[in-house]
């Protein structure tokens, strides 16, 4: 076991995760989803190690962390917003969503994340909720049938939430 | 005292409308009033529309559905329905206001993939069981050869639902013939067209039925492991398969030697990371393996040599829903429905400007305007309906003067769109479609694999003319080169993302080809959507001076004292349409 650190989180993870789904080059996938679900992205450290670890190639486990959509190899804020641009969300205006999104958050053009970290906002093909687009998912929970002022009014009562705990 | 069941529909739809905060209310107010009733969950009806959907069952056995439940509402509905006895009928589908729309949604359906969808709760196996759950596999293992099996899915006539409309009994044929020990059966759950939800629907509703449907192909074609590759934007979809999984190996539906047999099987969730090209079979195989998701050249097919090079059947989860169904009643009683080519029925996603969002289950044959009309109720802002958009990026936008095709896969493919996997999007007259096609290119350059060179360099050379297009700058000629790259990318791709990438492009410009000269000639855009090519100004006559815009608009483009008229400066102004969407004096003009 390593006692190494990487953002935070201790590169045993990486140990275990192999425990879990095995050492055959298949177990990538899973491997990877296991990873980023602990550190919120893939750190190098982390991806040589499984390659070290396995019968995986650097080669597959780069390209495997580089092709699918849900790999992040750059830390996240605390939270995931998910903008739905689906084809549904499209029609009924997730444009202006995802305007109002980086309006409510400060973000500017090109930023995905917030100056404090706290949010990464990320623009997703479909989330599969379109009888109630358009929406946004903040971490596991969905947002529908949304406007610009709903999207503020959101993130008003989250931080209310939040400076109430 | 009454007795009672609160049922709270819980899939993602009825979350995303506030059932959990309805289904906390319950909680606390039966726990406040002691009220004599069992809290419990559902997954989905499709009437998505209506949600959060509450089912009220009292002690006299009889059912309610309240629909758009509120924490509120809740708290009625057990003083008065659960404590009284009093159904407050108002608010309930059988009654109340819904009454009309929801007949008209749900009467035209024939349900035999959504047959226990809204009905039971997906997390417990006994209300499975009790609708003829895992008898269909006790019947095949127990009574039926394999071959018998296939035969019975053959006479069924059912095609593949994933969108391609293989029969599906001719592809267990080929594995169930193939050479070799070990096969594999794979359930395509990796719903990524936007705009479709049909298995989304399935897995967070009724996960057993379509365990049930895998099983059975795993008997028919000598499989002794089943993959459900399923993405991972569908946690709950996720979350309830495994519980199934669980409940069916301790009952002895998985595992060794079911039924007293010599037939073996267990089933694996996979996880998507997000790419659509996954959906197609040698992709998501790929993938399985541990791959990235690129497309290999058939021959060989899967069903010769496939996963880990063995033969493999994937089926996706509406085809295999319908399997059970199939045991149970006979094939013979899937073939009543449907056309003659075309049989059994077709589960429908309808999104977008639709009245009546949700997912329908319609015969096959059903005439598209049945499904627009009177399922969908037309759109939600009441102006018609101009095109119906089928089969995501792969399809194309049928238009209304077409709506008198009816539901088969060749009848479909001639106007150029497709049945596909089931995405239904609903577009009025506010919806650009130059906009609509710039956004599938947009989608498919983005997720092409990068392969193919037309597929990776064309659709990106294709989104760019879309995006000059909708922004004024188009030439006559660009129409034609779309043309032309439309037709080579749909050739020299390797597989089914490239080859029907150019679809929605070709569709719009085959019946819609006004919208793009419009843009191109006379730039404008009739919709009023693509926004270099609007602008805003304020109505001065409508104006009231209530200052609504001034301050909603984030580029500070607006002045004007109070209650005067305010005006827009179109040197400041971003075009982002926040004061036509404030105004509500309707003082704003867009042209």
């Amino acid at each position: 076991m390593s006692n190494e650190m990487v953002g935070g989180v201790a590169l045993s993870v990486v140990d275990r995760m192999i425990e879990r789904y095995g050492t055959s080059s298949d177990a990538a996938i899973p491997i990877l989803l296991g990873l980023q679900e602990t550190y919120g992205y893939l750190p190098l450290e982390a991806l040589q190690r499984v390659t070290d670890k396995t019968e995986t190639t650097p080669n597959q486990v780069y390209g495997v962390a580089t092709f699918y959509g849900q790999f992040r190899l750059k830390p996240v804020g605390e939270h995931i917003v998910r903008v739905c641009h689906g084809t549904a969300c499209h029609v009924r205006g997730a444009v202006g969503i995802s305007e109002a999104l980086s309006e409510a958050l400060g973000l500017k053009d090109g930023e995905d994340t917030t100056a404090d970290n706290k949010y990464t906002v990320e623009t997703v093909a479909c989330l599969g909720c379109c009888s109630l687009s358009p929406v946004i998912m903040i971490d596991d929970k969905v947002y529908g049938k949304l406007t610009r002022k709903k999207v503020k009014d959101i993130f008003k009562q989250l931080e209310r939430e939040e400076s109430n705990q | 005292m009454t007795a009672g069941q609160i049922i709270v529909g819980m899939a993602s739809c009825g979350v995303a409308a506030g059932a959990q905060e309805v289904y906390q209310a319950f909680e606390q107010k039966i726990e406040a009033t002691g009220a004599q009733a069992e809290l419990s969950v559902s997954g989905c009806i499709g009437t998505c529309f209506l949600e959060p959907l509450v089912k009220v069952r009292g002690a006299d056995g009889r059912e309610w559905t309240y629909a758009e439940v509120t924490p509120e509402r809740a708290d009625r509905i057990v003083d008065q329905h659960v404590l009284a006895g009093e159904p407050i009928r108002e608010w309930t589908w059988e009654e109340g206001v819904y009454k009309d729309a929801v007949e008209a949604f749900m009467g035209p359906q024939v349900r035999i993939v959504l047959r226990n969808c809204g009905l039971i709760n997906p997390e417990r196996i006994d209300e499975y069981l009790a609708r003829d759950g895992y008898k269909a596999i006790e019947k095949a293992v127990t009574a039926m050869t394999p071959e018998e099996v296939i035969q019975e899915v053959k006479a069924s006539g059912l095609r593949g639902r994933g969108g391609a409309g293989f029969p599906t009994g001719l592809k267990w044929q080929f594995a169930h013939d193939a050479a070799g020990e070990d096969r594999y059966l794979i359930c395509n759950a990796d719903e990524g067209d936007p705009g479709a939800f049909m298995n989304r629907t399935v897995l967070e509703s009724d996960p057993h039925s379509m365990l049930e449907g895998m099983i059975i192909g795993g008997y028919a074609i000598g499989a002794s492991r089943g993959f459900i590759y399923c993405r991972a934007e569908y946690p709950l979809a996720l979350k309830r398969l495994d519980i199934a999984l669980n409940q069916a190996r301790e009952r002895g539906f998985l595992g060794k030697n079911l039924f007293g047999s010599t037939f073996s099987f267990d089933i694996e969730v996979r996880q998507g990371a997000g790419a659509f090209v996954c959906g197609e079979e040698t992709a998501l195989m790929a993938s399985i393996e541990g791959q990235r998701g690129m497309p290999r050249l058939r021959p060989p097919y899967p069903t010769t040599a496939g996963l880990f090079g063995k033969p493999t059947v994937i089926n996706n989860v509406n085809t295999l829903t319908n399997i059970a169904w199939i045991i149970l009643h006979g094939g013979a009683a899937l073939a009543q429905y449907g056309t003659p080519g075309t049989k059994g029925t077709k589960v429908f996603s309808l999104a977008g400007k639709v009245a009546r969002g949700g997912s329908a289950e319609v015969p096959m044959g059903t005439p598209l305007h049945k499904i627009v009309q009177e399922i969908g109720g037309g759109s939600f802002s009441g102006k018609p309906v101009k095109a119906i958009q089928m089969g995501g990026p792969s399809g194309g936008c049928v238009p209304a003067t077409l709506f008198d095709t009816v539901v088969d896969y060749e009848e479909l493919a001639k106007t150029g769109a497709i049945v596909g996997s089931g995405g239904m999007v609903f577009m009025d007259e506010d919806t650009c479609m130059v906009d609509i096609a710039r956004f599938f290119l947009n989608f498919t350059q983005d997720e092409s694999c990068g392969k193919c060179t037309y597929c990776r360099v064309g659709t990106r050379r294709m989104l760019e003319i879309l995006t000059r297009i909708c922004s004024g700058e188009g030439t006559m000629e660009d129409i034609d080169t779309l043309e032309e790259l439309a037709d080579k990318v749909k050739n020299t791709s390797l597989c089914a993302l490239g080859g029907t990438a150019p679809n929605p492009v070709l569709t719009t410009l085959r019946y819609f080809r006004d919208e793009y000269i419009a843009h191109v000639r006379d730039h404008t855009c009739p919709a009023k959507v693509c926004r270099p090519l609007l602008t805003f100004s304020v109505i001065e006559e409508a104006c009231t001076g209530c200052g609504a815009c001034r301050r909603a608009c984030p580029a500070g483009a607006i002045s004007g004292e109070k209650k005067q008229v305010h005006a827009i400066d179109p040197n400041l102004c971003i075009k982002c349409g926040v004061c036509y969407e404030t105004c509500r004096f309707d003082a704003i003009l867009v042209e």
